[in-house]
C-alpha cells in the first residue's frame, strides 16, 4: 500500500474506493430471496383463511378464502390458545428483564471494574455459550418433579434467565461506549457503585440494553426443547401449545396453520416496529463478537 | 487514604482538650471523624466487592442451571433412572453407555445429525456469504432487504416447520404440485425417504437461519477497509477476484465463528425433526430415518422413560461437541498458518 503515491492513490480512490452500484442481477437475486424468506409467512395466513378439505387439492390456494376468522376460533379454543399466549408473555417477559438487567450488571463489571480472576471468569464465560441446554435437561427435569414444578412458569423462566450471550454482549457494548472518565468522576463525586450503575451505565447502555432485549424475547418466546419437557397441554406456551394441536388425532390443518399464525403474530408485530433496530443489533454483536 | 485516618486521632485531642466549651465541637468533630471513616470503608468494601456482586447473578444462575445439572447428568448417566420411578435408582456403571455404543439408533441418530447438519449449514451458510456480498452494493431499499431476510428468524420452529410440513405434503403439498410443473411425474413422499426427509428438515433451517447469518457476513464486510479493494482493483482484480482474494480473507474468522455457531445448533437440531414427524415425531420417521441426538435423547428419556440412558446421551452430545471444538481449533491454526 505504501509503495503507491500518494497523488495517484487520491485519484483512483474517487473510482475504484468507490462503493458499487447494485445491477439488475442483484437485485433479482435479492428480490427472489426476499420472496422466499416472506412466502411461507403469507402462505400460512393464505392456509389458515381456508378450509382443511380445500387444502387437501391441487393446485394449492394462493389467494384467501373465507375461514379465518372461523380457523382462528377453532385453533383459539382447542389449543388453548388464550392460556399459551398470556404464558408466553409472561415467561419470555421475564426472562428478558432477568437477561437484560442482569447482563448489563455483568457486562459492566467485566468491561470497566477491576477485580481478580477478571478474565478467567470471563473466559469461563465465553466458554458457557459453548454448552447446549439438552446437556442439563435430564437433572433440571429432575428437580422440577421434586419441587412439583412441573407445569408451573418458573420452571421454564430460571434455567434460561440469565445468559452468557447477553453478558458478553453488554461488555462488548460498554468498553467502547462507557468513558473510563466517566466513572472515575462520578467516583470522585463519592458516588457508590449501585449509584453509578443507575445514574451513568444505565443510560449509556440503553440503546445496546434494547437491543438484546428485543434479541432475547424473540429467543425465549420461541423456545421450543425445555418448554416441551417441563409444561404440559394444561398450562402451555405458545410452542408447546401448537405441538399439541399438530399431534391430535385428525389434525385439522387450516386450523393448524391458524395457530401458526397466531403464535407468529406477536413477533411479527414486534418485528415490524423494531426489524431495524434489531438488524442493527444483530450486525452490532457481530462485529465485535 | 491510611495518612489520613492515622493522622486526624492524633490531631484532635490537643486542640479539643484545650477548653471545656469545646466539648460540642469535639463530639461534633469525633462524629465527622467516625462517618469519614466508615464511608472511606464503605468505599473500599464497594469498590473490591461490587464487581464480584455485578457478576454473580450470573454466575449463580450458571452454577444452578447449567454447571451442576451437567455434572449430575453425568453422575445419572451411571445409574439406572426411570421416569416412573424416579427414586428407585440403581447403580448400573458404564452400561448404560456400553448399551448405546451397541445400539444401531444411536449410530443411526448420531450420522443422521452429521448428514442432516451438513446438508442444512454448507448451503446456508454459501447463500448467506453471497447475499451478504449482494447486500453490500450500494442498494435502494435495503434496510426493507435487510428486515424482510431476518423475518423467519423470529418465527418460531413449531410454526416454520409446521407450514413446511403442509408444503411438503406427499399428495397435495405445493413443492410437489411445483415440481410436477416442471417436469417430475412422480410425488416424492417427503416424509418417507431417507434423503427426502433429511433434505426436507434441513429446507426448514436453511430458511430460518440463512437471513440471520447473512447480517453477520455483511456487518464483517462493512468492516473491511475499502483501500484493500482499491488496491486490488489497481491490480486488475475483477469483481469475482475481489470478492475471493480480498472479502473472504477477510471475512475469515466470522466465517469460522458461524461455522461454529451452526455446527453447534446443528447438533442440537430438535424441533424441526421433532415437529415433522407428526405424531409420534420423536422417532425421527417411521424407520427413524430422520432421529437426530436431541430426538433420540428425548425418546430414550420421555418415551421410553429411560433417564440414566438419556443421560448418557447427553454426555455423548458432550463429548461430541468437545471434539468439534478442537477440531475447530486445529482447522483454524492451521487456516492461519496457511495464510
Amino acid at each position: 500500500m505504501a509503495v503507491i503515491p500518494s497523488t495517484r492513490r487520491v485519484r483512483v480512490r474517487s473510482k475504484a474506493g468507490k462503493q458499487l452500484h447494485a445491477g439488475p442481477f442483484a437485485y433479482g437475486v435479492l428480490i427472489l430471496f426476499t420472496a422466499i424468506s416472506l412466502f411461507p409467512l403469507i402462505w400460512t395466513a393464505i392456509a389458515a383463511s381456508r378450509t382443511s378439505g380445500r387444502l387437501s387439492q391441487t393446485p394449492p390456494p394462493f389467494w384467501f378464502g373465507g375461514n379465518l376468522f372461523k380457523n382462528l376460533g377453532t385453533a383459539w379454543t382447542d389449543a388453548n390458545l388464550s392460556t399459551a399466549l398470556l404464558n408466553s408473555a409472561v415467561v419470555a417477559g421475564s426472562i428478558t428483564i432477568g437477561t437484560v438487567l442482569f447482563s448489563t450488571i455483568a457486562g459492566f463489571a467485566f468491561a470497566k471494574l477491576r477485580f481478580r480472576f477478571k478474565t478467567f471468569l470471563l473466559m469461563l464465560v465465553i466458554a458457557t455459550m459453548m454448552v447446549p441446554p439438552q446437556l442439563s435437561v435430564v437433572p433440571l427435569f429432575l428437580w422440577i418433579a421434586k419441587l412439583d414444578w412441573t407445569n408451573h412458569l418458573q420452571a421454564v423462566v430460571l434455567p434460561t434467565f440469565v445468559s452468557a450471550f447477553g453478558v458478553f454482549f453488554m461488555r462488548q457494548y460498554l468498553e467502547q461506549a462507557l468513558p473510563t472518565e466517566l466513572i472515575e468522576a462520578a467516583r470522585v463525586d463519592g458516588a457508590s457503585s449501585m449509584r453509578i450503575v443507575w445514574h451513568v451505565v444505565f443510560p449509556v447502555a440503553r440503546p445496546a440494553m434494547a437491543v438484546l432485549g428485543m434479541l432475547t424475547f424473540v429467543f425465549a418466546w420461541n423456545d421450543f426443547f425445555w418448554p416441551i419437557i417441563a409444561l404440559t397441554q394444561e398450562n402451555p406456551t405458545v410452542q408447546v401449545a401448537l405441538t399439541s394441536l399438530a399431534h391430535g388425532y385428525v389434525p385439522d390443518e387450516a386450523v393448524v396453520m391458524a395457530g401458526a399464525l397466531l403464535g407468529t403474530l406477536p413477533l411479527l408485530l414486534v418485528f415490524i416496529v423494531f426489524g431495524k433496530q434489531i438488524v442493527g443489533g444483530i450486525m452490532q454483536g457481530a462485529v465485535k463478537g | 487514604m491510611a495518612s489520613d485516618l492515622t493522622a486526624a486521632p492524633t490531631a484532635s485531642p490537643d486542640k479539643g482538650g484545650a477548653a471545656p466549651r469545646d466539648h460540642a465541637e469535639q463530639a461534633r468533630r469525633d462524629r465527622d471523624e467516625r462517618r469519614r471513616k466508615w464511608r472511606s470503608r464503605f468505599y473500599r468494601w464497594d469498590v473490591k466487592g461490587s464487581p464480584y456482586a455485578f457478576v454473580s447473578p450470573f454466575f449463580l444462575f450458571f452454577a444452578a442451571f447449567g454447571l451442576f445439572p451437567l455434572i449430575y447428568t453425568a453422575w445419572n448417566s451411571f445409574y439406572r433412572v426411570e421416569l416412573t420411578n424416579l427414586d428407585a435408582r440403581e447403580f448400573v456403571g458404564w452400561h448404560n453407555y456400553t448399551r448405546l455404543l451397541q445400539d444401531e439408533f444411536f449410530w443411526n441418530a448420531l450420522k443422521n445429525t452429521f448428514t442432516i447438519g451438513l446438508i442444512s449449514t454448507v448451503p446456508q451458510l454459501l447463500m448467506a456469504l453471497g447475499l451478504a456480498h449482494l447486500l453490500n452494493y450500494k442498494l435502494r431499499g435495503s434496510t426493507f432487504f435487510r428486515v424482510a431476510m431476518l423475518v423467519p428468524y423470529a418465527t418460531s420452529v413449531a410454526a416454520a416447520t409446521l407450514v413446511f410440513t403442509l408444503m411438503f405434503g406427499t399428495d397435495y403439498g405445493m413443492i410437489n404440485w411445483a415440481l410436477e410443473h416442471i417436469g417430475f411425474s412422480h410425488h416424492i413422499d417427503w416424509r418417507a425417504g431417507t434423503w427426502s426427509s433429511q433434505i426436507a428438515v434441513s429446507s426448514i433451517v436453511i430458511w430460518r437461519w440463512t437471513g440471520y447469518n447473512t447480517l453477520i457476513y455483511l456487518a464483517a464486510m462493512q468492516a473491511v477497509p475499502p483501500d484493500l479493494y482499491e488496491s486490488a482493483a489497481l491490480d486488475g482484480a475483477s469483481r469475482w477476484q475481489q470478492f475471493r482474494h480480498v472479502t473472504v480473507p477477510m471475512l475469515r474468522p466470522t466465517i469460522l465463528f458461524t461455522v461454529v455457531v451452526s455446527t453447534i445448533g446443528a447438533t442440537q437440531l430438535f424441533g424441526e425433526p421433532y415437529l415433522f414427524g407428526g405424531t409420534g415425531g420423536e422417532k425421527g420417521g417411521s424407520a427413524h430415518q430422520f432421529q437426530t441426538l436431541g430426538l433420540y435423547l428425548y425418546e430414550q428419556g420421555w418415551t421410553n422413560y429411560h433417564l440414566g440412558r438419556a443421560s448418557a446421551i447427553a454426555w455423548a452430545m458432550f463429548l461430541l461437541l468437545l471434539l468439534i471444538a478442537a477440531v475447530n481449533g486445529l482447522l483454524a491454526r492451521w487456516l492461519r498458518k496457511s495464510q
